[in-house]
């Protein structure tokens, strides 16, 4: 139920009379929710910014949200549910700061001993504009969220797959964390690259840190060993745990003639004896 | 039609591909390298592939082939270079290009031809020795 614009500008006067009012009862509701953890000094500045806002709308003749007039209103409470979210608020917490403003209006309405039959209509589009505010409101929290949680993914990714230099011409990529295809595909690249830009011959994979090997990691790891090779690097698996190697077994995969070592320190010691022996002969 | 220059740098044939590798290039490129391996008698070819992007089947195939022609005429074979998408890709396909030697680029490439002449008297050691050889393809 769309707001008339006589509806509107009536909703405007209300909000711009008593704005004193209005403001320290929505202040309070919303003080009461978010139980001290923002200063009431923030939140009257916020408020009074949503109410001027909201009040700047109405006079507008705003009949919905998504109208040109709505566009100052969006972006506050974008701006607001998006400092909400990093602030860590729940989504009620934040929807509360929009919906309060009903129950001010309300008390507002109460106050002017108002009881004309058209004051109940107006006040039933009215509130279902507020709802609109409020459903903005919470799209904007849910992406803001959504755009955390996919920044910290890829963080996440970037921390946890370094390729280091062991030895001369010896790499090592420690793998801690569970190994989807999506990490899989970054890990190979991010070891070949290395390859290539060391000019190391020899690679170890340390799989210490890798919780589960199920017969798909083994295949990205297999993937991943057999590329080196391609490009002309030989790559030696380390850090089998006991459980994981029965599992292997277990599960058939076949390392075929690549070489697995117990632990990191063995892998290098094969390796330092291979580019020993090659030393020798030369 | 373009042609893949031969470069001659002592007992070893240097090949750098710096061009798009077409059907028919790979062909003559095959063609020519078993002409020069005969004419200087070197033993061992150097393929460079550092600036190819795409190695198609058909690459692959004729580069396997290269190695097996030059074998026969007593010349080991190595791919240097190979970048690391390409050799994803070639893995996602399932090419995982048999009997092809690897290096990761031209020096090492030198290198291990080097040391394979060096231990070459009795034969079969580089053989034997399993993965010692940098990178015996499966």
């Amino acid at each position: 139920m769309a707001l008339s614009s006589d509806e509107a500008g009536r909703f405007a006067e209300l909000l711009k009379e008593r704005e004193d009012e209005i403001v320290s009862t929505w202040a309070e509701r919303v003080g009461s929710t978010l139980r001290g953890r923002l200063s009431t000094a923030e939140l009257h500045r916020q408020t009074v910014d949503l109410h001027h806002a909201v009040q700047g709308a109405l006079s507008d003749g705003l009949s919905e949200l998504s109208d040109g007039a709505g566009g100052e209103l969006r972006a506050l409470l974008a701006e607001l549910s998006g400092s909400r979210a990093r602030q860590g608020f729940t989504a009620t917490e934040t929807a509360v700061s929009v919906f309060a403003l009903k129950d001010a209006v309300l008390a507002a309405l109460d106050h002017a001993g108002d009881e004309r039959p058209e004051t109940l209509r107006d006040y039933v589009a009215f509130s279902s504009f507020v709802d609109q505010a409020a459903l903005h409101t919470f799209d904007s929290f849910v992406r803001t969220r959504e755009e955390l949680i996919a920044d910290q993914a890829e963080q996440l990714l970037e921390l946890s797959t370094p390729v280091v230099r062991l030895w001369e011409g010896v790499v090592a990529l420690p793998l801690v964390g569970t190994l989807d295809s999506a990490r899989a595909q970054v890990v190979m690249e991010r070891l070949l690259q290395t390859l290539v830009d060391t000019g190391s011959p020899y690679a170890i994979i340390d799989i210490t840190g890798v919780p589960a090997v199920d017969t798909q990691v083994a295949q990205h790891i297999l993937k991943t060993v057999v590329a080196a090779r391609l490009m002309g690097a030989d790559c030696i698996i380390s850090g089998i745990r006991p459980q994981i190697a029965q599992t292997i077994v277990a599960l058939g995969i076949e390392f075929g003639d690549i070489a697995t070592k117990a632990s990191l320190a063995d892998a290098l010691r094969h390796v330092l004896k291979l580019t020993g022996m090659k030393r020798q002969e030369r | 039609m373009e042609r893949v220059p031969i470069l001659k740098i002592g007992d070893t044939l240097l090949v750098s591909i710096q061009i798009d590798m077409e059907d028919q290039v790979a062909l003559q490129l095959q063609e020519d390298l078993a002409e020069r391996i005969v004419a200087t008698g070197c033993g061992g070819v150097i393929i460079d592939i550092s600036a190819l992007d795409i190695v198609d089947s058909f690459v692959g195939r004729t580069l396997a082939t290269i190695a097996s022609v030059s074998r026969v005429l007593d010349a080991e074979t190595l791919v240097v270079g190979m970048r690391p998408a390409v050799a994803i890709t070639l893995v996602e396909l399932g090419l995982s290009l048999p009997g092809i030697r690897t290096a990761l680029n031209v020096e090492l490439g030198m290198e291990m031809l080097a040391r394979d002449h060096g231990d070459s008297e009795p034969d079969d050691t580089a053989m034997q020795d399993g993965d010692d050889a940098a990178v015996s393809a499966p």
